[in-house]
Formats: structure tokens, C-alpha cells, sequence
């Protein structure tokens, strides 16, 4: 599951009996130009916020920025903590204990990712409010209707939801390798069943629960579909209201700038900690007991894991159901969505595989050459993974109609840009393969006579197989959600399944927008079974 | 059960294999000549399709675009999005847009883009087709269809004693809480750009921070407002005539009215929504073309039966709205909206309405 994460503590095992050779300029070229797409935006928006001037350019008065900044930190913070708490627990019931099982309950709570956070939403708003699905339920019983799901609870939830099965996919693993020994240890000395998991299971797991919340906070700090129709006022949403408004796409430049330069500092942060966080431990000699829960605890447990799966899967999905059924049997017109399924399944291919070739060359130079500049150029490339998409497109959309205009509006633009959003993804998948492999294949390849391109074609690229399939689908997965730097960037009639959600969802066709939404969510479940279901609980 | 996950899975991976299989070729298709900004399909034999960026949504534009296509042979592609959206867009394309025509929701964006200097002058046969109050005083956008602003209020929430004479009233305490707003909006917009010029900046200012006082319930658009009066969720709110005329037609009677604001309140505003020609483009002749064909009678014939009102002579009127003509009046100009934009947006920011 490294595929999810940032990288780690994988890259830098290399094995040293091999001595290190350095790297040939033509992968260093190749690196650069790869690079570039992934950069340019992002200097470019820090630039607008540091340039002389930027402050009084921006037009955004500093009282507004804090208020933003509060709003924002108060999501990201709750949200933070929420899947923290909710993906350990789901990740411990389903690896510790002994309840029945717990595969199919560690395999539907990763399930939620299919559903993009805006989708979430379009859920929540669809089954709150006199004509919700949930009001209408609950008014059987005579119970009043719940009012329409907006504001802050309403993004808390769906951001939590929606994001808490990344803790869980980090902490199955983690729990998993802990050594049970630790454990037994702390009990045998006396040590109460809270207090060890206080202070001997917790700290084993916070690489990765602080992997797992990097991931969660910057995913909030730079979501916009959710907090956008659950109306919760973030910098994401401001920037596109400025964008929107202004006829001058300068405040949103500056507005996604600051966003970009927070977005930073959180990494920055995260990369520091990571460091003394660093927790090695070598497989466990034996798989710890299972704890026995019964009586009320086990009903708890029960009840707690079905209602983790009821809220954040069943329920939408019979929302969305329920509106599209609805919809269609009063007659509400809908458009066939084939063709935006056809656009959104064709361009998320063709993005994955493009992503997963350029990801080769990079990750042959960072793992089977590493040095300081490769550690930097991997720092760069998740940099613009982890920035908000919203801005990464106003910056690309801004500097290719200056300087490219060719391919303005272009699918080729799109491809890049998502090339640009998601090489990380497919990266950390082949460094992973690369590690696995080792480098003594290769250099057997190299001594019996074979060039450095036959050894990549005949020996590298079909061992990578495994590893390249499985972050191909990862980007595959994130671009069919993908949904603001799509909005921005399309070719005009290029409508994809996640711009249909999102303009029939901002003017109300719930029928449509349900329909589409269904659809996606189908289609994103293909490589998440790839990705997830097959190996999670796999030795 | 393993088993049966691991076949039913392979059952969605078979049928979304078979589409995705397409979609690459189309794809594929499309990369290879990335010169074209299009789907292959709208591709004319002689070059590129003409190019709309529409604020105005789908269902209220194919139609008439595709009748365009039928009659004239002339392929369109048409980019979809907020009025606001693709007036920044625009201006941040210059003169490099693909756009050739700008169809507008407001007066107020299309008239910022106009004065950006971006809009051709149209022939003074299309503008005389439309009243020319409807029209840009510069000949460079025309008015398609008219809207207009009203509070609808749910007859169920709101007695009719209540009703409120102007926009006034609503900043009193008796409707603290009740009215739905959609400050971020280009309709609300386009409403407070017409009090600015009729009213001034401060009094547009004190009635701003009189409704951000009064509790309102913020959306984002006319729809959700509308939705949420007829559902009974909200007492009454500040849109457009017609998203109530299309609720009516989808659900039957419903306990929702619109009610208009006395003559010369600011609060019954009637917004042309125009279109007009980039210079930019070198299709002005198709373009021109293209928005008399929005001014002819089977077009607006169309907006019609969409409750929007058809701005060219003896169109008609929506079903159950006053006529045009005796729709409360407000002693402005569309053309000057776009000045007062910039105020409107600021004021709109620091009431902490939005």
C-alpha cells in the first residue's frame, strides 16, 4: 500500500554493497523535463504572492486572509483528528481483535474512496432537507424533516467520511508489523489494557498516522467540490468565488498562492517530524493474539464498524439511488452519460499510462542513483501533488494561454496537467517495485553484454509489471475524481463525468447529477479493488 | 463469499473494460490533433466549430444551437459554465480566446467584458430587434431574453399582509431569519450593480449590512433558494422569475409565489441577458449569424417555453407574469451596470454578506 503514502522509509535502502554509480546525464535530462510541468505552476503562483506588489495587487485585505486561514485550519484540524481516531479504530477492530469477519470489514471501510468527496456531498444535500431521502424516511415515523446539511458539521462530516479509509489503509499494515512482544512486555509488568495501547501501541503507529493525516489535511486544505455545495466558506471556496466574481483572475492567483505557500509549510512541517518520527521495526516474530471482545463490547464494536459503513457508503449510495430512480420514474429528463463516462474513462487511462511512463525514468534515477539533487527533484514533484488541484489549474490555465496557447483547452493539456497532479502516485508505486527487485538482476544484464535500454525493455520494465499496474490504477482512481483543475482546463465539449456531477449537482438536476455519480463511483471501483481489496489483508 | 466478490468484481471490470477500450481510441483520436480544442464529432470539413462560452445552462441552449447547426451547417461547440466564470476566463485569455461568441446570464459581466474592449459592434439590424433599453448602449452586446428579480416567498411561511412594498422592509426584524440571499451569485450581482446606479453606493451599503444583519440564509445560486421556498425550508428569498415557473411545471402547484417590488425599487430589476461577437474572432459573420438566430421567433419561442422573457416584438409573455412592459421599471441603463461592477463586488465583500 506504499502506493498511498508518501514515501516513507523505503527510499533510501539501497542496498550499499553495491557501489553507487552515478547517474547518466540523459536520465538527469529526461528527470528535468518531467519536472518542469510540475513546477512551473506552483513558482509561478508563489511568485504572485511574493513579488513586489503582490500584497496590494491581490486586492485581499489581510482581516480576510486571517479569517480564511482560521476557517480553513479549523476544518483541516477537525477532520484531521476525526479520521485519525475513526481509521485507527476500524483498522484495529478489523486486524486485532477477534470479531467475525473482519476482512470484508477492513475491505468495505476502504470502500469510501471510490466516492469523491463532492459526491459525498451531493449525497448529504439529497437525503437532508423536506424532499431529502433521510427526511422522507424519518417522516414515516413522524419524525420532522432534518434540516439541509450545510455549513461547517456538514463539511466536517462529509471531509471525514469521505477521507478516514487513507488512516485506515496506513494502519492496517502498521498494525500488522508491530511486534506483539512490546506488548506482552508492557502488560506483564503490570501495565493496564488502556495504558498499554497509550503508550506502546499508539506511538508504533504514528508514522503512520502522521502518513496518514499529511494525506487527510492537505486533501482538506485543498478540497473544493464538498465544501463548495455544502457551502462552507474555505480558501478553496473563496478563491473561486474571486475567480468567479472579479472579471480579473488576479485575486485568485494571490489568493491560490497564499493557499500554495500553507500547503508548503504543512509539508515542510510533516517532512521534519517524519524525521525523529522514523520507527523501524524489523517483521514480527509471531502475529499477536487477537483480543477477545465480548458481551456489550462486542455488540459495540459491531455497531460501531456498521455504522462507519452505513454512513459513509450505504448511505449515500441508496441516496443517490433513491434520487436517480426517483428522478427517472417522474419523467425529469437525463441525459445519457456514455459519453461523459467515455471522456472520463478514456482520459484517466490515457493519464495513467503517460504517468506511469514518465514515472520510470524518474524512479530508475532516484532509487538506482541516489544523491541529494534526486531526494530534491522527489521533494519537488510531491510538492505539486500534495497543492490543491483549484490552484495547480488557475496557475496552469493562466501560464499556458500566455506562453502556450497551442494547446489551450487541449486534452493534451489535460493529460499534462494531470501528469503534473499525480506522478508521485505512480512514482512511489515503481520505487517500490525497484527496491524489490534489487540491482543485481540488472547488473547481470549490464555484464553479459546488454545495453542500458535492452536491460530497462528485458529485464526492469517486465519485473515493474506488478508495481506499474498498481500505480497506474491509483492515478487512473484519482483522475476519474478529479474535479477542479478539470473544470478549468477541458477542452470546450468535453464534458467529463465529474464536471457533469458538478454543474448538474451546482443547479439542482439531482437526477442527473445521481445518475453521473453512480456511474463514476462504478467505474473509480475497478482500480480500487485492484489497489486494495486483493492485497490489503494478504501475507 | 470471497469467491463471489472476486466474480462479481470481474463482471464490472469486463463491462467497464469494453468502455474504456473505446474511450481510448476517441481519446487518442482527439491527441492527435491537438491544434483543435474539440470533440472530434463537431468537427466541420472546413475547419473548426464555432465556439460559444454560455453562462445560459444546456437544457436552455442546445436546443437552439442545434437548430442553428441544422438550418446553417455551421458546427458549435459550446463551453459550459458560471457567467462570472467565463467572463474571468475571457479576460484572461485576451485576444488568444478560442471564444467566438459570449452569451452572458447579467448585463453587468458582459458589459465588463465590453468595456474591456473585447466585444465587436453588432449590426444595427440585430440590435433594433430588441427594445433598446435591452441592448448595450455601444451596440456591443444585445439582449436575448429578459429576467426578472423578485422575491418568491412560500404561501405557506408568508402571509400577504407581509409582503414587503421594497427591498427595504426586508432589513426589518420581522423577516430576521426567513430570506434566502445568493450574495456570490451574478444575478444578485447584477441586482446590486442596479442599486448602485439607482440608489448610490452608501445606501446600497446600509442595505447590504441591514440584510448581513438580519440573519439571512446564504446559497450560491437563485436554484437551491427556490428549491428550499417551495420545499418549505425557507420562508422567502431574493432570484430570478423563472427557476419558480420551472418548479411549477416539474411539480405541479406548488405553495410558492413570486411577488414583485413596487415601481422603481431596485429589487425588480430586469436583466437582459446578452450575447455579443469577441473581436478576437475571425468567424464574425457566422458569429453575428449565430446570435440573430437566438433573436429569431422560433428561438425565443424556446426561451419562452422556458419562462424566460422573449425580448423581440410579440414573443409573448410567461405563463401567469406580467407582461414586459408593465413590469415595475428602475430609471437606469443596462450599458452602465459594468461601472459599477467593481463597487457592487467590493460592497457585496465587506457587508460580510458573502
Amino acid at each position: 500500500m506504499t502506493a498511498l503514502a508518501p514515501p516513507a522509509v523505503d527510499t533510501a535502502k539501497e542496498p550499499s554493497a553495491q557501489r553507487r554509480r552515478r547517474a547518466p546525464g540523459a536520465l538527469w535530462a529526461i528527470a528535468l523535463v518531467l519536472i518542469v510541468p510540475a513546477v512551473t505552476p506552483i513558482a509561478y503562483l508563489v511568485w504572485a504572492v511574493l513579488r513586489p506588489g503582490g500584497f496590494d495587487a491581490g486586492g485581499i485585505a489581510a482581516g480576510r486572509l486571517a479569517e480564511l486561514l482560521a476557517s480553513t485550519a479549523l476544518l483541516v484540524v477537525t477532520v484531521t483528528v476525526t479520521t485519525a481516531v475513526l481509521g485507527t479504530a476500524t483498522a484495529w477492530l478489523t486486524t486485532r481483535t477477534d470479531l467475525r469477519g473482519r476482512r470484508w470489514w477492513s475491505t468495505l471501510v476502504t470502500v469510501p474512496l471510490v466516492i469523491p468527496s463532492y459526491v459525498g456531498a451531493l449525497a448529504m444535500l439529497g437525503s437532508s432537507g423536506n424532499s431529502g431521502f433521510m427526511s422522507e424516511i424519518i417522516g414515516l415515523v413522524g419524525l420532522p424533516s432534518l434540516p439541509v446539511f450545510s455549513g461547517f458539521w456538514a463539511a466536517w462530516g462529509a471531509l471525514s467520511l469521505w477521507n478516514f479509509s487513507y488512516v485506515h489503509l496506513l494502519a492496517v499494515p502498521a498494525l500488522r508489523r508491530m511486534d506483539p512482544a512490546l506488548e506482552d512486555a508492557a502488560r506483564g509488568l503490570g501495565s493496564s489494557r488502556w495504558r498499554t495501547l497509550r503508550t506502546v501501541v499508539v506511538p508504533q503507529l504514528r508514522p503512520a498516522l502522521l502518513g496518514g493525516s499529511l494525506l487527510v489535511g492537505l486533501y482538506v486544505l485543498s478540497d473544493f467540490g464538498a465544501v463548495s455545495l455544502l457551502r462552507y466558506e474555505t480558501f478553496t471556496r473563496a478563491i473561486y468565488t474571486q475567480f468567479r466574481g472579479r472579471l480579473d483572475v488576479t485575486p485568485a492567483l494571490f489568493l491560490s498562492g497564499v493557499l500554495v505557500l500553507v500547503a508548503l509549510v504543512v509539508v515542510w512541517a510533516e517532512q521534519r517530524s517524519r524525521g525523529r518520527a522514523a520507527l523501524h521495526t524489523s517483521r514480527p516474530a509471531r502475529r499477536p493474539e487477537p483480543v477477545s471482545l465480548n458481551g456489550a463490547r462486542r455488540g459495540a464494536a459491531y455497531g460501531f464498524l456498521s455504522a462507519v459503513v452505513l454512513g459513509s457508503l450505504v448511505l449515500p449510495m441508496v441516496t443517490l439511488a433513491w434520487w436517480a430512480l426517483r428522478g427517472l420514474s417522474l419523467g425529469n429528463s437525463v441525459n445519457s452519460v456514455v459519453p461523459e463516462m467515455l471522456r472520463s474513462g478514456g482520459v484517466a487511462l490515457l493519464a495513467a499510462v503517460v504517468t506511469v511512463i514518465a514515472a520510470i525514468p524518474l524512479a530508475i534515477l532516484t532509487v538506482r542513483h541516489p544523491s541529494r539533487s534526486t531526494r530534491a527533484l522527489e521533494s519537488v514533484a510531491w510538492s505539486t501533488y500534495s497543492l490543491p488541484h483549484l490552484a495547480v489549474g488557475l496557475g496552469f490555465l493562466v501560464l499556458v494561454v500566455r506562453f502556450v496557447p497551442a494547446i489551450y483547452q487541449t486534452v493534451t493539456l489535460l493529460v499534462i496537467a494531470y501528469v503534473a497532479m499525480f506522478l508521485p502516485q505512480a512514482l512511489s508505486a515503481a520505487q517500490t517495485g525497484l527496491h524489490q527487485i534489487g540491482p543485481n538482476l540488472e547488473s547481470a544484464s549490464r555484464s553479459l553484454g546488454s545495453g542500458a535500454l535492452t536491460t530497462l525493455r528485458r529485464i526492469t520494465i517486465p519485473l515493474l509489471g506488478k508495481s506499474l499496474l498498481a500505480g497506474g490504477a491509483l492515478v487512473f482512481l484519482t483522475v476519474m475524481k478529479e474535479l477542479p483543475a478539470t473544470l478549468l482546463l477541458r477542452p470546450t465539449g468535453f464534458e467529463t463525468l465529474a464536471v457533469r456531477i458538478w454543474s448538474a449537482a451546482s443547479e439542482l438536476f439531482y437526477t442527473q447529477a445521481s445518475v453521473a455519480a453512480l456511474v463514476l463511483v462504478a467505474i473509480s471501483a475497478v482500480p480500487l479493488y485492484l489497489l486494495v481489496a486483493r492485497d490489503l489483508h494478504q501475507r | 463469499m470471497r469467491r463471489r466478490l472476486a466474480i462479481l468484481t470481474a463482471l464490472v471490470m469486463v463491462a467497464a473494460g469494453c468502455g474504456s477500450s473505446d474511450a481510448t481510441t476517441t481519446t487518442i483520436a482527439e491527441t492527435d490533433a491537438p491544434a483543435t480544442t474539440s470533440a472530434p464529432e463537431a468537427t466541420t470539413a472546413d475547419g473548426e466549430p464555432l465556439v460559444i462560452y454560455s453562462g445560459r445552462n444546456e437544457n436552455f441552449v442546445q436546443p437552439v444551437i442545434d437548430s442553428f447547426t441544422e438550418s446553417t451547417g455551421i458546427e458549435v461547440d459550446v463551453r459550459y459554465g458560471g457567467t462570472g466564470d467565463l467572463a474571468t476566463t475571457l479576460a484572461t485569455e485576451g485576444d488568444s480566446t478560442p471564444a467566438d461568441v459570449f452569451w452572458a446570464q447579467d448585463p453587468a459581466f458582459i458589459g465588463g467584458i465590453a468595456k474591456q474592449g473585447m466585444l465587436a459592434t453588432l449590426p444595427d439590424d440585430v440590435l433594433g430587434l430588441v427594445p433598446e433599453r435591452f441592448t448595450d448602449a455601444d451596440g456591443q452586446w444585445v439582449g436575448i431574453t429578459g429576467r426578472a428579480r423578485v422575491m418568491v416567498y412560500s404561501t405557506d411561511l408568508v402571509s400577504e399582509e407581509e409582503l414587503p412594498a421594497d427591498i427595504w422592509e426586508l432589513t426589518e426584524p420581522q423577516w430576521a431569519g426567513r430570506l434566502g440571499v445568493a450574495p456570490t451569485n451574478g444575478s444578485f450581482v447584477a441586482f446590486v450593480t442596479g442599486m448602485v446606479l439607482a440608489e448610490g453606493e452608501e445606501r446600497t451599503r446600509e442595505w447590504l449590512e441591514g440584510i448581513a444583519a438580519n440573519d439571512p440564509v446564504i446559497f450560491d445560486g437563485n436554484g437551491p433558494i427556490v428549491d428550499a421556498v417551495v420545499a418549505g425550508d425557507l420562508d422567502a428569498g431574493l432570484v430570478n422569475h423563472y427557476y419558480l415557473l420551472q418548479r411549477i411545471a416539474e411539480l405541479g402547484d406548488v405553495s410558492a409565489v413570486n411577488h414583485f417590488f413596487d415601481d422603481g425599487d431596485p429589487g425588480g430589476l430586469v436583466m437582459a441577458a446578452g450575447a455579443g461577437v469577441l473581436t478576437s474572432s475571425d468567424r464574425q459573420d457566422d458569429a453575428t449569424e449565430l446570435i440573430r438566430h437566438l433573436l429569431s421567433e422560433e428561438s425565443q419561442a424556446h426561451f419562452l417555453s422556458l419562462f424566460e422573457y422573449p425580448l423581440i416584438d410579440g414573443a409573448g409573455t410567461p405563463e401567469g407574469q406580467l407582461p414586459l412592459d408593465e413590469l415595475p421599471t428602475l430609471d437606469i441603463s443596462l450599458t452602465d451596470t459594468a461601472d459599477t461592477l467593481d463597487p457592487a463586488l467590493t460592497l457585496i465583500a465587506e457587508s460580510g454578506l458573502s
